[in-house]
């Protein structure tokens, strides 16, 4: 067996990384897989998981995050970034309660980006509280515990007889007191509590944390239109930037007439900047640019640019004949990721098969704030301001760019306006990082258009499933193969990576818990054609919708009631391994011991969720019940949609009830957002959304084609159950990106209910109208 | 080449080509940010503002169609009661996720409360299905509406 240090190149995936940095790039726990800029892949630490295996792992010095002023005033930076998951209110929330903190006299600060000092700040995979809850929680019982002992210095006292209370600590006995202000400085000069001297507040003395009272601490900003985001940067000087990019990825620039641009008012000037050769990783795609003194005379000049693009070895992508090679993959013996018993034998002896094809297109995130960064060169150092979810990464890609270390750089974090892993990609950074190079180091601001950022997403992968079932005489799976093409993440970090990675089969794949004795997960060889990367829930989308659709057909072919088959499929109430029992190794880099797959979880939501919706009884005519659950970031959600289907097919939400157990519930109120929001989107993708190819481009360019859900489409009533937690010890669930998983599979499986009609691709769009 | 309208109440003279569109005007020129790009086709109301009074898709209203008139935008809108009882209504449900489309969401929602006070739900999807929100915050739109309206009818508005 290989050790780590072997530095052989593997045949993995024919792709030559050695096994060192294979494993660092899959233990990495998450989506950023641990790739710099430069290539250089971080270390794996074998056995380290969660938080403790991120890049900067997890700080908890109280200094670092909390500073108190002279008025009471109390700083709390946030250093995860806020897209609407309400982080920046929820992580100093957790600081503010333990260290008795009132929430009105908080201020929040954005962290820059260094993980360094900060920790990991990576806001992606539903982690920021899974991971920094503790952290969060020792931040603020240290920092209550410096400004007792601040107290107890300066009263000759012992600490033990003073209480922290509401912004003061009080004496009792005698009834002195001092405010948080009139300790800070003294409890700032202390030395840190050692960890195991920390005393947590007891649950049942929280005053934010659990209770979802807490206002969203940018609500009056965002209503009075003052809310900073990264396109609203403004700094003296500012320049203003858009960029004509390869339509076709992997394309460059063959020609260029410029002059009639560069003649517009305004404009300062058009410069090339060059593509990088493939694999894409976070390198800006290259174009044309052109760098004005507003953004609409920017763009005007970008129309009268005239450019030949040499296309390149993917100009012929299309997304119907991709389709073909997708499907024809899943009819082949794949790559076999995980198996039981024999599974081709028993299918081929069966009686009594299902099998379906499931195909879904690639989707783009379609933030409403398209890309943007700000960027200007100062003495050798960059300053940028952009809203990304990985300030660190975003720092070591525009340092290795303009050729400068990491710490010569200085990412300043904005609000997102939306982000769904999109803007986890730093390359819009470096184009602003390198149109100020150009501009001598004057600050520019590089705006997407809605059209750029259609054409030039890193989008969420295109996939083709086949599912085949061998059902007995009492209508059990006793066989079930699942077969999965669809073109890796790793190609956009890799040339040539052809084959999934243990991420994406750990979403949903291969750790499918039903206890059948003949299984086989495996994938085909694809590749890529277009800037494949992640999209709020990943590859936890394509394989549920197939899953959970296929167990919908399996239990109608076998005649059963779906929620009770779903059930007996899942089996009684177990802890599986993930690792040893599901061939699962990622876990989403959680320990198998800590987040074992709880079946009995997974029961109670499909009970919960189904009992909400009134499963069973007798709707009517055109309306139906459908059901599908998922785990995902470690969190079990059950949706049961009901749908009403017109005679001329429109699909109409009626009802969604939402059964949720994620584990301590930090913030019940963002919790209940964001699956109001994600059932939305989950809804939406499963109805109209759809980015197609051809002739290697991208087809949709603003939201006239590319369909997302408005308010008119959105269901009367979403309904979010929450299973309450033990208690806070108990390990979290992530919240973000579950919502979304189970949402298309229930809607198909409402659909079929309702008319007997079955949706195995997607978009639904006007499949239902015809005939 | 000077385009001269009133903003949020103040007198402006905008230097620039009468071609372009208010919102590059609104943020580029006057650094008045609070209204958002999202598409400009008109197709996601990010960018919506008043111009005496009527709700505008400002990034394709070009300059020389404000000239002379009143253009409020979100900075300015606590200026009027209605828009004060929506900004109210969407802090105390927490409408916001990531927040972006909001502005434009309350500028459409402003304007729909000032002509109709009491919209039922069919009237305020048709009124706001032109504005996008794709962290999908619509459920809270629509009870941030009415109860913004049930305040403004109960006088609880300040």
């Amino acid at each position: 067996m290989n050790t780590l240090q072997d530095t052989n190149p593997t045949a993995l995936d024919g792709v030559a990384l050695n096994r060192r940095e294979w494993l660092s790039l899959l233990s990495a726990g998450g989506l950023v897989l641990g790739l710099s800029a430069t290539g250089e892949l971080h270390a794996a630490e074998a056995a380290k998981f969660g938080g403790d295996a991120m890049p900067g792992g997890l700080v908890d010095n109280p200094l670092v995050f909390v500073s108190v002023d002279p008025d009471g005033t109390v700083r709390i930076v946030c250093h995860r970034s806020e897209m609407g998951q309400g982080v920046r209110t929820s992580v100093p929330m957790v600081v503010a309660d333990e260290m008795e903190a009132e929430w009105s006299r908080v201020r929040v600060i954005q962290a820059q980006g260094d993980h360094a000092r900060y920790g990991n700040q990576n806001t992606d995979g539903s982690r920021s509280l899974r991971h920094a809850f503790d952290p969060l929680r020792r931040v603020g019982a240290a920092m209550r515990a410096l400004l007792v002992q601040a107290a107890a210095q300066q009263w000759s006292l012992p600490a033990d007889s003073l209480v922290a209370r509401r912004h003061e600590v009080l004496h009792p006995a005698s009834g002195r007191r001092l405010g948080y202000g009139e300790l800070a400085a003294a409890a700032a000069r202390l030395p840190l509590p050692a960890r195991d001297s920390l005393v947590f507040k007891r649950p049942q003395d929280y005053r934010y944390i659990g209770t979802g009272r807490v206002r969203l601490i940018d609500s009056p900003d965002i209503v009075r239109g003052k809310a900073v985001y990264g396109i609203d940067v403004r700094l003296p000087g500012l320049l203003h930037a858009v960029i004509a990019r390869p339509p076709v990825l992997g394309g460059q620039l063959k020609t260029l007439q410029a002059g009639a641009a560069r003649g517009m008012p305004g404009v300062l000037k058009v410069v090339e900047l060059k593509s990088s050769a493939l694999p894409p990783l976070f390198n800006p795609l290259g174009g044309v640019a052109v760098v004005a003194s507003n953004t609409w005379l920017a763009l005007r000049a970008r129309d009268a640019l005239q450019i030949e693009w040499a296309h390149g070895e993917h100009a012929s992508y299309d997304s119907q004949a991709y389709r073909q090679t997708l499907e024809a993959a899943v009819r082949q013996p794949g790559k076999v990721l995980r198996s039981q018993g024999d599974a081709n034998a028993a299918l081929a002896s069966a009686s009594k098969t299902v099998v379906a094809d499931y195909y879904l297109p690639h989707l783009a995130h379609a933030t409403m704030e398209p890309p943007v960064a700000t960027a200007r060169l100062v003495d050798g150092r960059c300053e940028v301001w952009a809203p990304v979810q990985d300030p660190q990464t975003t720092r070591d890609t525009v340092a290795a760019a303009l050729g400068l270390k990491p710490e010569q750089v200085t990412v300043n974090v904005t609000l997102l306006g939306g982000g769904f892993g999109r803007k986890s990609k730093p390359d819009f950074v470096v184009e602003a990082a390198l149109l100020s190079r150009e501009m001598d180091g004057r600050p520019v601001q590089v705006t997407w258009t809605r059209q750029d950022d259609l054409q030039h997403d890193y989008l969420h992968t295109v996939s083709a499933q086949r599912l085949e079932a061998a059902l007995d005489a009492q209508g059990r799976p006793t066989a079930w193969r699942h077969r999965v093409a669809a073109p890796t993440i790793i190609s956009t970090f890799a040339a040539g990576a052809k084959l999934p990675a243990p991420f994406e089969i750990g979403m949903g794949a291969v750790n499918v818990p039903f206890p059948i004795p003949n299984l086989s997960v495996e994938a085909a060889e694809v590749s890529a054609h277009a800037r494949i990367g992640w999209f709020r829930s990943v590859s936890n989308i394509p394989h549920a919708f197939a899953v959970q659709s296929f167990v919908a057909e399996l239990a109608h072919a076998a005649g059963r009631d779906h929620r009770d088959y779903l059930l007996e499929l899942i089996g009684p109430a177990r802890r599986l391994n993930p690792a040893a029992e599901l061939k699962d190794s990622w876990n989403y880099g959680e320990s198998p011991e800590r987040y074992p797959m709880d079946t009995g979880r997974m029961r109670q939501v499909v009970e919960l969720a189904s009992r909400q919706a009134g499963w069973g009884r007798t709707l009517p005519q055109g309306e139906g019940l459908g059901l599908a659950v998922a785990y995902s970031f470690m969190t079990y959600v059950a949706a049961a949609i009901r749908v009403r289907v017109s005679p001329s097919g429109a699909v109409q939400v009626l009802q969604v009830d939402m059964a949720v157990d994620c584990g301590p519930q930090i913030n019940p109120e963002r919790i209940r957002s964001q699956f109001e929001g994600g059932v939305i989107m989950g809804l939406g993708l499963a109805l109209s959304g759809e980015i197609s190819f051809k002739d290697g481009r991208v087809l949709q360019s603003n939201f006239h084609d590319y369909l997302v859900p408005r308010i008119n489409e959105a269901p009367k009533s979403i309904r979010v159950h929450l299973v309450p937690a033990a208690d806070y010890n108990q390990p979290l669930g992530g919240v973000g990106e579950p919502p979304v998983p189970p949402i298309a599979p229930a809607l198909c499986n409402a659909i079929f209910a309702a008319t007997g009609r079955r949706i195995r691709q997607l978009p639904v769009g006007d499949q239902l109208k015809a005939g | 080449m000077s385009t001269a309208l009133t903003v949020n109440g103040r007198p402006q003279a905008i230097d620039a080509d009468k071609d372009m569109p208010l919102l590059w005007a609104l943020r580029d020129e006057l650094g008045q940010t609070g209204t958002k790009f999202g598409c400009g086709m008109g197709l996601c109301g990010a960018c919506t503002v008043h111009i005496d009074g009527q709700a505008v898709r400002s990034c394709i209203t070009p300059l020389s169609e404000a000239q002379g008139k009143r253009v409020t935008t979100i900075e300015g809108l606590e200026a009027d009661r209605t828009g004060r009882a929506v900004q109210q209504a969407w802090v105390a449900l927490d409408v916001a996720q990531c927040g972006y489309c909001q502005a434009g969401q309350i500028m459409s929602a402003a304007a729909l409360l000032r002509g109709n006070r009491r919209p039922t739900d069919a009237q305020i999807d048709e009124a706001m299905a032109g504005n996008i929100c794709r962290c999908a915050t619509y459920t809270r739109i629509r009870a941030a509406i009415h109860a913004a309206a049930k305040a403004l009818a109960a006088g609880e508005v300040r």
